[in-house]
């Protein structure tokens, strides 16, 4: 087991290796480099930089040296003291600005995944148990729509129905009167109500997908000789099920759920933009429209991170269910 | 499961034997069908994909003639307008003498102050009558951009009358003439980004799957590497290095490779999988004893036997490629105006307020919708059918 860890790790070092260059490589796509931005921007504010801390500047991003240099500066960096460098739009480490909403991404993510799970699996199972009822039917119906009304459409048509409805317009984390209230359980209740729109839509389009896949594994397995013979052997429906065909099933859930990270974290940043939530995408965009690049790199690596660890887990989750796949 | 829907009776004693063909039984019209033929015989008995096909192809014919079928050029703007609500379609008109003659028309607005909230409120006018028909006059236009002619689809027989069918946007401009234009890029921008990711799909995924070893490797650690960026941060990323100041075409091509650029994988997936199979069918290594050449192989024998699997592929990725154009042009990174795109129509509804005061600019999410529903329906019965001889 430990071997098996030992050697997922190994191989996830190359990938972020190659992630770390393609997001370095979307740094430098924008024509010009970093200081050009901030001279253009201070200029536009009437402010004159002088020469001399230009060339600090310079000095300290390595910007005089080549490309190959200036990527082992930022990653080692990054690596060595988890110093991302400085966000010239905030001027504000960007390490300290990302840290508090790549937590709040990751606390949707997981509660969007641990929905996804205990609505997407027992859906599937009876899907699959009770194929082409009407409740068959209506969960393919429900996967459809998830897949094809876009997250965007989906916000704001939530939106639309609460400003409708209740005349709220949900944005931001907390109401004004709980912005700097000590934790309560209003101040919980009223997370909720911030919360939901989000973790609503971006359950509903993953829940389509692994019901989808529950239901086609579950209907395979049902039709195994070993379900027939526990059924010979007495067993009822229900402890039949549950036992045996229902965890030969959720092998391929794991590893889905693994691979759903990172459409949950791309999903959630779009959903975010428009509810204003403040996680990791608001942030992003900000960035990339101010052309803030180290700090949208920074977001991009470290969303691609997450991804990295999210598939790890699963596969040693993987491997913790299916001794098949420890002794391989 | 494979026998075609027209139950062909076994040995039914027709007595014409001058239809010879009539008489074959189902094994033999089986037997002798081409494999085209085959996986149009699946596939036409899956109802949702024939539905699927048949609005696709709507669209896309809808999308080639757009500005025959819109009422007013797009960019029409009218002042007078602004956040007008749809206009119900009357078929008939009830006329003095009280009897009903056929005469489809539209009701005008009159414009009334709201007192309180000092806006401006469109109410139906009963008096004011707008005759509309069926290929009316209207602004000039070329079909195909070869044929001019100022006939339009549908609108009100005068030109320049009030016409919205649902209603009009913040500058007075027909939603649903930009909703049929926006259908031009939206969907045009799938089928030119699952062709690019086709052709890189394909010649990675085979050269992956047939040449195996380091290459292989490779080419999977790539792919791994790219699906585990998540998509939408990676794309914004990218768009927002396209310069504001590009030729909108230049940056429709360039938004077109940036959502390739991450496409191909899937395709590439199926392509070497696929690959992999076939390298050990039995025909393949009847031609590698002939002595065919390893091209003349993947050429004449692997690639016709794929080629379904890759249609089914790529036309799943079609839906895919309108839903990522479609965020990234609302949250403003990807196609900008004077463009029109449904993405970009949608970053009208953007506004909570001006939505709820027109909830009908929700109009091209609605053909978003539509659309990827019935390219999915459509990818999924072709799917189905790739394999005319399984079971």
């Amino acid at each position: 087991m430990v071997a098996y860890i030992l050697r997922r790790v190994l191989i996830m070092a190359p990938t972020m290796v190659l992630i770390s260059v393609i997001v370095f490589a979307v740094i430098q796509l924008p024509p010009g480099d970093y200081l050009d931005t901030l001279v253009a921007q201070m200029a536009s504010q009437g402010d004159r930089v002088d020469d001399a801390q230009l060339a600090a500047l310079r000095a300290r991003y390595g910007l005089d040296q080549p490309l190959l240099v200036q990527y082992f500066r930022w990653i080692s960096g990054i690596v060595l003291h988890g110093d991302f460098g400085q966000s010239f739009e905030w001027n504000k480490p960007i390490a300290d600005l990302i840290m508090p909403r790549i937590g709040l991404t990751l606390a949707i993510a997981s509660v969007v995944l641990f929905l996804t799970s205990i609505i997407a699996i027992p859906i599937g199972v009876y899907s699959a148990v009770r194929q082409y009822s009407i409740g068959d039917h209506l969960a393919t119906l429900f996967g459809f729509i998830g897949l094809a009304v876009p997250n965007v459409l989906l916000t704001l048509g939530l939106l639309y129905i609460t400003f409708i409805t209740f005349g709220l317009e949900p944005g931001g984390l907390f109401s004004r009167e709980y912005q700097n209230a000590p934790w309560s359980l209003g101040k919980v209740g009223d997370l909720v109500a911030h919360l939901w729109i989000p973790v609503v839509v971006l359950t509903l389009a993953g829940t389509a997908e692994v019901i989808r896949v529950m239901r086609a594994t579950m209907l395979d397995e049902l039709v195994k000789p070993y379900v027939e013979t526990a059924r010979a052997k007495g067993l009822s429906e229900v402890r039949l099920i549950t036992r045996y065909p229902v965890r030969l099933a959720l092998n391929p859930i794991v590893s889905k759920l693994g691979w759903m990270m990172p459409i949950i974290l791309s999903s959630e940043a779009i959903v975010s933009v428009i509810v204003d939530i403040p996680t990791t995408g608001p942030l992003l965009l900000r960035a990339l429209l101010a052309q803030d690049m180290y700090l949208a790199g920074a977001i991009i690596l470290m969303l691609a991170f997450i991804t990295v660890v999210g598939t790890l887990v699963s596969d040693v989750l993987l491997a913790v269910l299916d001794p098949r796949i420890r002794y391989a | 499961m494979s026998a075609p829907d027209t139950p062909v009776k076994l040995a039914a004693p027709t007595t014409a034997p001058a239809e010879p063909v009539r008489q074959r039984t189902t094994g033999d019209r089986v037997a002798t069908a081409g494999q085209w033929t085959l996986v149009w015989w699946r596939f036409r008995r899956h109802k949702l994909a024939m539905t699927g096909l048949v609005v696709t192809l709507l669209i896309y014919l809808m999308a080639i003639f757009a500005d025959f079928v819109a009422p007013v050029p797009p960019h029409e703007t009218n002042a007078r307008y602004t956040y007008a609500p749809p206009q119900g379609i009357h078929l008939f008109l009830r006329g003095e003498d009280g009897g009903l003659s056929f005469a489809p028309h539209v009701l005008g607005y009159k414009v009334e102050l709201d007192p309180v909230a000092l806006r401006r409120t469109f109410v139906i006018d009963e008096t004011k009558i707008i005759p509309i028909g069926l290929f009316v006059k209207g602004a000039p236009h070329k079909v195909l951009g070869l044929f001019p002619t100022d006939r339009h689809l549908i609108g009100a027989i005068t030109p320049g009358d009030p016409f919205f069918l649902i209603g009009a946007d913040r500058l007075g401009r027909d939603v649903f003439s930009r909703t049929v234009h926006g259908a031009r890029i939206s969907m045009s921008l799938g089928l030119v980004g699952v062709t690019l990711s086709l052709v890189i799909g394909t010649l990675l995924g085979g050269i992956s799957g047939y040449l195996g070893g380091m290459v292989d490797a490779t080419v999977q650690r790539v792919i791994e590497v790219i699906r585990s960026i998540p998509t939408i941060p990676l794309w914004m990323g990218l768009a927002a290095s396209v310069p504001l100041t590009w030729h909108p075409l230049a940056v429709y091509f360039a938004i077109t490779i940036i959502l390739s650029l991450v496409g191909w994988t899937t395709i590439a997936r199926i392509v070497r999988g696929k690959f992999l199979s076939l390298r050990s069918e039995d025909f393949v290594t009847a031609a590698e004893l002939d002595g065919a050449s390893r091209m003349r192989i993947i050429r004449v024998h692997m690639l016709p036997a794929m080629t379904s699997y890759i249609i089914a592929a790529t036309t799943l990725a079609i839906p895919i490629m309108i839903l990522s154009e479609t965020a990234l042009s609302f949250i403003g990174l990807g196609l900008q105006p004077p463009l029109i795109s449904w993405g970009v129509l949608l970053k009208e509804a953007q506004n909570i307020r001006s939505l709820a005061t027109a909830p009908w600019l929700f109009a091209p999410g609605v053909a978003v919708v539509i659309a990827v529903l019935s390219l999915s329906f459509l990818g999924d019965g072709l799917r189905d059918a790739a394999d005319p001889y399984q079971r």
